[in-house]
């Protein structure tokens, strides 16, 4: 037996009587990040780092019993030594570290390694058996460099503002909203749908620097934002929400618009490829960096990763769970919880 | 070829159609004449040849980008196209190119001419010059499979507004079998004669399918005829030769040589829109029969016992040399008939026979026939109406019967790729026997986004077991399959195969009891099969 066990509730840890976004109701609940395929409801107890807590009581209700804990702050649960460490993929996500009786494990939740300007950066962690994420583990996955994304993204938005249209970019409401939010040309006027700015609020609440923004409500009068960028979740677009803009250049920004077919079947005017999960190079950067020689893979391309993991001399399996990354929900079309 | 890239860029990025026709007409105006031609062509339909197997490709890419042959198998299953996998795991390109479009295109040419060891060098070389965007492009013309979001109206409508000819000269100028190598700009866009190619068809009329017959107005004004199931074809005879096109502009006279004899017996300068038919002496043979001779390019002589075929015919388009388009309908079906009163019994063309109606009651009753007739519908045509180009509403209308359809269980679910990666959209479909569910169709088609979006986030939370990209699902979903056609298949263990089944409703208040039997699909076989 591991330091972990793989449950239908969730990854289970015996020494320490806890589980790790786990889906169906348990006593105790160490939660990676506030996505909800990671952060549901339901448990007697919770416990996150304190960047991701407001968040996730917002999303789960302000009663619910939440405990925190910061970046590198070790802390013992039962017989487990437990600590959280940067996973780079929203503000406050962690990878979870739990050492039993020497031996490490580490969950990754949902990461990705390169720097957003946003979150804390990824932080690799050594350990023996790392469970890791691969939502886009094919190499067909290979994310735009951050400088090169702002001035697509910069430009698209200038040749829209010139020709007097409004640009709407559709982006997951947690996360990649204000990643793009800090990378854009700050000179606005930038509009946010409510589901954006609720989060947003709730970040510079707790200090996150974000470029002034401003909530589309049903008084706003689009007339007087032409050539404003909209920041919108994604199954907003094509909605009579974003119809009332009138004609705009539309785009998405996911690691999916990676895929032509995908570009097209979202029949945006741009797509824009960015993630919060890591590339095909990330995965196995990460995966190398922490020395881990057991690597489980999880939700995303989980059989072609494990093969090729085992290739490279891995003793790799797979975890079923719940986790459907957000992307991969996104796309699908699941709806945000909150 | 970075103009080419921008270009594709700028048409497959947006969904506006006038920003695509103001790109392409922006290109037509500016791109050398070398590069216009090959880019009309690829956007047409019209390509280099495959020099290169796709397999040979595949072994190089992977090799290059240092990934195991299946990995790259893996990545292909879910982008669905072999050259944007390709230019999607290859390595960031080390130089760059300002070559154009047309030297590309003369380099693959020169590269197939060589040994494989130098094509393979060559393709190489060309990878690490082309940026990712110019890389799939290159790619493509590789594969040869190249097609991009814009139909071909709107690429004859940008050049119309780059080339001041008119729209529907332009369509008929760009049908037909050119290609770069055997003309020039001026040769196809500008010279007096557009019949200067003998093999040219005319563009092919298609008609919209009929909602609501009410909509006609006075029954005197149409003819009726049916719509049969074969292969649309439109038969050109000039100067002593015949040449057979199909709807999507395929040259297919050498598959079907019974037509040849009809040089003999009709005028050159003669042009006939119909249909070709599988027939057995004096009634249509099923669709199911015609089919093995479609994908062949020679045909044996027992297929030709087997399966002969005659053209059906539609419409005289062209009579002693001159383009009859603009006469009425009416007047060029008379035509017609008076044409194939010509020819001797058992020649390979029929008129196709006009069905008698007065009123819309006795419409309804003769499409209510159809299906035992081996026809799909009824066609309805004005009778004053001109041969028109493309897909028009008003004068002519199809009026297909309803599909058969049969409620079925879903048992497996696969993503979809391309357009579909991340979406379950593949499915299996069985009817129950007994206690057993028998898998007897896949469909891929008929729901919309939002229920292929619900159907997946089902799929994800109720998968039972995977085979590899497969997952079994608890057989509780149920769908109403239509269909076409219905035939006995040895190779389907319910012993039937269908004709482009689909997805009609998703029935989710249906029970899974309520589903359909394998003993009704095999009466509805011995029915219609």
């Amino acid at each position: 037996m591991g330091v972990l066990s793989f449950t239908d509730r969730g990854i289970w840890c015996e020494a320490g009587g806890f589980y790790i976004d786990p889906w169906r109701p348990v006593a105790k609940a160490l939660v990676t990040h506030g996505h909800s395929d990671h952060a549901r409801w339901g448990m007697d107890a919770y416990l996150s780092t304190d960047i991701a807590a407001p968040v996730i009581r917002q999303r789960l209700g302000e009663d619910i019993r939440l405990d925190t804990i910061r970046y590198g702050e070790v802390r013992r649960i039962g017989e487990a030594d437990v600590s959280f460490h940067p996973a780079g993929h929203v503000p406050g996500s962690a990878q979870i570290r739990i050492e039993v009786q020497g031996e490490v494990w580490v969950v990754s939740g949902d990461y990705k390694v390169v720097p957003d300007g946003l979150s804390d950066p990824f932080e690799p962690v050594s350990c023996h058996a790392f469970v890791s994420e691969c939502t886009f583990g094919l190499p067909v996955f290979r994310w735009t460099p951050q400088d090169e994304l702002k001035r697509q993204i910069d430009g698209w938005w200038a040749a829209n503002r010139a020709a007097g249209r409004v640009s709407m970019l559709g982006a997951y409401a947690l996360g990649k909203a204000q990643r793009l939010l800090a990378m854009v040309d700050p000179a606005g006027p930038i509009l946010t749908h409510g589901a954006v700015e609720n989060v947003n609020e709730t970040l510079r609440a707790q200090g996150i620097a974000l470029p002034d923004t401003i909530r589309v409500t049903p008084e706003t009068n689009v007339k007087d934002y032409s050539g404003a960028l909209v920041i919108a979740t994604p199954s907003a677009l094509g909605t009579p929400w974003a119809r009332r803009f009138g004609t705009v250049s539309s785009a998405f920004a996911s690691g999916w618009m990676a895929l032509r077919g995908v570009r097209r079947r979202r029949a945006a005017d741009r797509g824009f490829v960015v993630s919060d999960h890591a590339d095909w190079d990330g995965l196995n950067a990460a995966i190398r960096e922490t020395g881990a020689e057991r690597v489980f893979v999880t939700h995303g391309y989980t059989s072609s990763f494990r093969r090729w993991l085992e290739g490279e001399g891995y003793d790799a399996g797979i975890v079923a769970t719940e986790w459907e990354g957000d992307e991969a929900a996104e796309d699908a079309g699941v709806e945000e919880a909150s | 070829m970075k103009r080419f890239a921008a270009l594709f860029a700028a048409v497959d990025q947006t969904t506006k159609t006038n920003a695509k026709v103001a790109a392409l007409a922006d290109y037509f105006r500016e791109a050398p004449e070398a590069d216009k031609l090959w880019t009309l062509a690829l956007f047409t339909g019209r390509r280099p040849r495959r020099t290169i197997t796709a397999g040979r490709l595949r072994d190089w890419a992977a090799e290059a980008a240092g990934l195991p042959l299946w990995l790259f198998e893996d990545s292909y299953a879910v982008v669905g196209d072999l050259a944007e996998t390709i230019s999607l795991i290859l390595p960031p390109p080390t130089r760059s190119s300002d070559e154009s479009l047309s030297f590309w295109i003369a380099e693959i040419g020169r590269l197939s001419k060589q040994d494989e060891p130098a094509r393979k060098a060559g393709i190489l070389d060309a990878w690490d010059r082309l940026a990712p965007a110019e890389r799939l492009l290159f790619t493509k013309l590789l594969t040869g499979g190249f097609r991009v979001g814009v139909s071909a109206r709107l690429v004859t409508r940008a050049l119309a507004q780059a080339s001041d000819v008119p729209e529907a000269e332009l369509q008929h100028r760009l049908m037909g079998s050119w290609t770069p190598a055997n003309t020039s700009w001026k040769g196809l866009i500008e010279a007096p004669d557009p019949t200067a190619d003998a093999s040219r068809p005319y563009p092919f009329y298609l008609a919209y399918q009929l909602d609501d017959p009410g909509d006609l107005g006075d029954p005197a004004d149409w003819f009726a005829e049916r719509k049969w199931d074969g292969i649309r074809g439109q038969l050109i005879l000039r100067g002593g030769d015949h040449y057979l096109w199909s709807r999507g502009e395929d040259l297919m006279t050498d598959r079907f040589p019974e037509l040849a004899e009809l040089t003999d017996r009709l005028p050159p300068g003669t042009v006939i829109d119909g249909e070709v038919l599988a027939w057995d002496g004096d009634a249509p043979l099923p669709f199911a029969r015609l089919q093995p001779r479609i994908g062949r390019k020679t045909v044996p002589k027992k297929l030709l016992a087997e399966a002969p075929v005659i053209l059906m015919a539609y419409d005289l388009l062209e009579e002693g040399g001159a383009d009859i388009r603009e006469v009425p309908f009416q007047e060029r079906r008379a035509r017609l008939a008076r044409l194939v009163e010509t020819l001797p019994p058992g020649a390979p063309m029929r008129l196709s026979p006009g069905v008698d109606f007065s009123d819309l009651d006795m419409l309804v009753e003769e499409r209510a026939a159809s299906r035992d007739l081996g026809a799909e519908g009824l066609m309805l045509k004005r009778r004053a109406s001109p041969y028109l180009s493309g897909r028009k509403r008003g004068d002519w209308w199809k009026w297909k019967v309803d599909p058969l359809t049969i409620d079925a269980v879903m048992v497996y679910a696969q993503a979809g790729s391309g357009r579909r990666a991340n979406l379950f959209t593949d499915f299996t479909f069985a009817v129950s026997d007994g206690d057993e569910f028998v898998p007897f169709t896949k469909a891929y088609s008929g729901l919309t986004d939002a229920e292929f979006r619900q159907i997946t986030a089902w799929v994800r939370r109720n998968t039972l077991q995977r085979f590899g990209p497969v997952r079994q699902v608890p057989p509780t979903q149920v769908f109403e399959i239509a269909f076409e056609g219905i035939q006995a298949s040895p190779r389907h263990k319910s012993g039937v195969a269908l004709r482009f089944p689909r997805m009609l409703r998703w029935r989710k208040d249906k029970p899974v009891g309520e589903i359909d039997t394998l003993e009704h699909l095999k009466e509805m076989l011995a029915a219609y099969g």
